[in-house]
């Protein structure tokens, strides 16, 4: 036993375990590191992180569909898609109410955009519905209020729907008047027992009564007037309503299987379908196929982003290495002032710039002028240098040319000249003591500036849009297309998702080949 | 190899006249005359900033000169670019290539030379065993000490067998110990392989123990230019003389010069007998120099009629082999005696009057 509290912990000097001592006083030190750095740790949270991780999930997120038509979402489960047929009248039942529903809480353009991106045409059946499907809850209003005149007055609805016994008793027409009561309550202009009623609550209560017998127990238990009503409504004989007849002539789309095929396949909280739309494919009711040809655009553009990205980099290697090397070679004055010109750039409008190389470039341009008035070029063919990619890449070489400079000049800088010096005493041309022995030692600045370069290149975005035309733009005009015109952003996000996985597959890659200790900015 | 006509003792390597500036204001190289002997191992000696790294780069064709000849072989090599001059060459960082190994920075040299691959391997091989490195040709050269790195450097410069070597403070870097070391092993490859050195250095222990002769530098000029034991025993000017050793100073002025004996007269009224050296008429001022170990405190061993001085020990410091005193000395606190740790030698006192005194032919009139 003895032997116990010598195999034991430690013990520091005031009896507690060594450990847990040294424990309590790095928490207090790590406490007081952590409000050091939370406002930046805050920031970043708040401005990087998070708008990161809303753009990935936003780029597979879909819940819009069961939230705005959950009945027929549950009721779909039960169509087959790869059928012929069209779903029955369960499923337009469902929405009749949800899309009712909707349209009282004006969420039906919505869906209707959101499903119209992935078939198109569906925008404008929602649309003429919206405007249409009142009528359906209208004819049971009047139906009801031939029956008895009470049941027009939101006071009863709000008494009957109080209860708890109502959700027994009338399901359907407790979630809708639920749905009606909060709309009223979050408009907030009007008290629940005074606001018109929506027509929606008179279709629900229609099904309630003729769809199912209502529970018996349950109607009696209601608040009056509530089963007075109710079985008088019951008693007069009601017809259901044909829901399927009714969409079907309020607009003809509903009859297409195509539309159907679209709300099923995107029924899902979560979707694969803007990624597929983002490599130019879609869901159809085969699975997974490639769009038709004259539909691919996204690919092309990934690609062409790609290359034209890795073009300008390499344009930015072949004329920032030697500036980088004079930089870091002449004498501190005169590097001063180069150092100046190469951060000229920086002092001046992005937008400036951009256009200075349009009036340059352009046909009727200084370039073209000057190369007419040397007689290189005729006046009828003056060359076309803007608004295609020759343009994006003179351009964005030009803008993205100083990422080059400093992180090469910064690692050259570190390059003592005897380095040189002692490979030409040992024999070696100049070129040969450039080539073995000075490249191999700034190849960290080439790899940190190509890095830079390219990952500013790949999202960039107003350049590519000025010169580019339409040959020379990037992957970018389609994002910011669909964040600010069509407003598909889950589409958006899925291409930007695949933009920045592009970065860091390509930042593995350069990983696995040039080692990312090897890149170095100073 | 070698040039028939630059054999035996003509000049090797000649400065003629050089002058170098940097700013077009100032001459950094003011006037530079040398020659050097092959297989002859020459230190270049100075403080920092008296241009020896400078005289270096010129040699090794890195800086032009601005005025004057520099002379290889008999050959004119003022326009022959660095890497056609086949200097070896050791930089004070060594600058070994870090990205290739040992044996690749060694091999450099002769693969620019277009040298097959066996007769590389061969010669990398014996040039690593030259400076015991043998086992280490796969490593980088961050994975060296600085001791290791220092004989890579020198293997490297002597790999492709150049006639000449420049070493520009090539052990500054490195410990007491490893330093004395190499400094040994330094000499021992230059005379062993025959090659001519030019080595710099602030150092002026590593300059004397190395070197067959020394050019001490000092403002863009060579101050004296000889074998070591000239150079710490016959100082020819002061800056001489206090740069190398340790060294007294007592100031004065020539009272008159006959034959050999300058009789000095010093600022505090007393005479002494001084060798004359930079000094010619009587009434110039001078300093004269007198080495702490040839100052004698025991009067009996003085020559008859040599002047005496009175003296006030101030500091008796014991160093084991020696005693060192601080006396002093026409008005001189920093006058150093040294005196052999013998049976028959007296400990002094602080505060203790003695009387020195030394042959006249150890004290040197100087330029004030
Ligand atoms: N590249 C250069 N440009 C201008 N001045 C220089 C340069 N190199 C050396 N100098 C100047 O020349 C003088 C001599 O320098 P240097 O030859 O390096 O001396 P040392 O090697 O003896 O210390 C110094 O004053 C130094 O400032
Ligand atoms: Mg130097």
């Amino acid at each position: 036993m003895s032997d116990i509290t010598q195999d034991g912990p430690m013990l520091a000097a005031d009896g507690t375990p060594l450990k847990k001592s040294l424990a309590r006083a790095l928490r207090r030190q790590k406490i007081r590191a952590l409000m050091l750095i939370a406002p930046l740790l805050i920031f970043v949270l708040v401005t990087f992180i998070a708008p990161i991780a809303d753009m990935l999930f936003r780029s597979v997120e879909n819940q819009i569909v069961r939230d705005t038509l959950p009945r027929t979402v549950v009721a779909l489960k039960d169509w087959n898609p790869d059928g012929e047929e069209i779903p029955g009248e369960a499923v337009f039942q469902a929405l009749n109410l949800d899309f009712q529903i909707a349209a009282e809480e004006k969420n039906h353009t919505k869906l209707g955009s959101r499903l119209n991106y992935e078939s198109p045409g569906i925008s404008s059946v929602f649309r003429s519905t919206g405007r249409g499907a009142d009528k359906i809850g209208k004819d049971a209003e009047k139906t009801f209020t031939g029956i008895d005149p009470r049941w027009k007055d939101p006071a009863i609805w709000a008494g009957i729907f109080a209860s708890p016994e109502a959700e027994t008793a009338l399901p359907r027409s407790a979630r809708a008047y639920e749905a009606f009561a909060k709309s009223v309550r979050a408009e907030g202009k009007k008290e629940v027992a005074k606001a018109k009623l929506w027509p929606v609550v008179f279709s629900a209560l229609l099904d309630d009564l003729t769809l199912a017998q209502p529970d018996a127990a349950a109607v009696a238990a209601l608040p009056a007037p509530g089963p007075e009503l109710v079985n008088a409504a019951l008693a007069a004989g009601l017809q259901p309503i044909d829901a399927k007849q009714a969409f079907l002539e309020i607009n003809d789309g509903w009859s297409k299987l195509d539309l159907w095929q679209t709300i099923s396949a995107y029924s899902p909280p979560y979707t694969a379908g803007y990624f597929l739309n983002a490599a130019d494919f879609e869901q159809t009711s085969h699975g997974i196929e490639a769009r038709p040809p004259s539909e691919r655009i996204y690919l092309k553009l990934f690609w062409r982003t790609l290359w034209m990205s890795m073009t300008i980099t390499a344009c930015c290697i072949l004329l920032g290495y030697p500036v980088a090397w004079l930089l870091a070679n002449l004498r501190a004055s005169t590097a001063n002032v180069l150092m100046i010109l190469v951060l000229l750039p920086f002092w001046t409008s992005l937008l400036v710039r951009t256009s200075a190389w349009k009036v340059l470039l352009q046909q009727q341009g200084v370039i073209n002028d000057l190369l007419v008035w040397m007689g290189l070029v005729s006046d009828g063919n003056r060359l076309v240098m803007i608004n295609n990619q020759f343009g994006t890449i003179i351009a964005m070489t030009h803008i993205l040319l100083p990422f080059m400079i400093l992180p090469l000049y910064s690692v050259m800088k570190t390059v003592p000249p005897s380095y040189v010096r002692a490979a030409k005493s040992l024999g070696a041309t100049p070129w040969t003591a450039f080539w073995r022995v000075y490249f191999p030692q700034s190849i960290p600045g080439i790899g940190a500036g190509s890095i830079l370069c390219f990952i500013l290149a790949i999202g960039y975005y107003i350049t590519p849009e000025l010169v580019g035309g339409t040959e020379g733009v990037f992957i970018s005009r389609y994002i910011a297309y669909h964040i600010s015109t069509s407003l598909n952003w889950g589409l958006a996000a899925a291409l930007g998702t695949i933009l920045l996985a592009a970065v860091l597959l390509l930042y593995y890659v350069y990983d696995k080949i040039v080692g990312i200790d090897n890149v170095k900015l100073g | 190899m070698t040039d028939a006509t630059t054999g035996g003792d003509a000049a090797f390597v000649e400065f003629d006249h050089v002058q170098k500036s940097y700013d077009g204001e100032t001459l950094v190289v003011k006037d530079l005359n040398l020659s050097i002997a092959k297989g002859e191992f020459l230190t270049m000696l100075g403080p920092s900033g008296s241009g020896k790294t400078t005289c270096l780069m010129m040699l090794a064709g890195f800086e032009t000169a601005t005025h004057g000849e520099i002379r290889l072989a008999g050959r004119e090599i003022n326009n022959i670019p660095p890497h056609k001059r086949g200097i070896g060459m050791v930089f004070q960082n060594y600058a070994l290539f870090p990205h290739m190994t040992v044996a690749e920075n060694l091999a450099f040299p002769l693969e620019v030379r277009k040298l097959g691959k066996s007769e590389r391997e061969q010669k990398v091989k014996r040039a690593l065993d030259m400076v015991q490195m043998g086992a280490f040709g796969g490593r980088r050269p961050a994975q060296l000490s600085g001791g290791q790195q220092q004989r890579i450097a020198l293997a490297r410069a002597l790999v492709f067998e150049p006639e000449l070597v420049l070493m520009d403070e090539p052990l500054g870097a490195l410990d007491k110990q490893l330093r004395e070391h190499m400094q040994f092993e330094i000499t021992r490859l230059a005379h062993e392989l025959g090659i001519t050195t030019v080595y710099v250095t602030h150092d002026q222990t590593e300059a004397l123990t190395m070197s067959d002769n020394v050019a001490v530098f000092d403002d863009g000029r060579i101050q004296q230019l000889a074998p070591p034991a000239v150079l710490y025993e016959e100082p020819e000017n002061s800056f001489v003389a206090q740069f190398i050793g340790e060294n007294n100073t007592l100031e004065g002025v020539v009272q008159e010069i006959k034959g050999d004996i300058a009789v000095v007269k010093l600022d505090d009224g007393e005479l002494i007998d001084c060798k004359p050296v930079n000094v010619s008429k009587a009434g110039e001022r001078t300093r004269v120099s007198i080495r702490p170990e040839r100052v004698e405190t025991n009067k009996a061993r003085l020559q008859p009629g040599a002047h005496t001085l009175k003296a006030e020990v101030l500091e008796f410091i014991y160093m084991g082999d020696i005693y060192r005193t601080r006396l002093r000395v026409a008005g001189n606190d920093d006058f150093v005696v040294k005196t052999r740790n013998a049976p028959d030698q007296k400990r002094m006192q602080p505060g203790e009057q003695i009387e020195i005194g030394w042959l006249p032919s150890d004290c040197r009139a100087l330029d004030a």
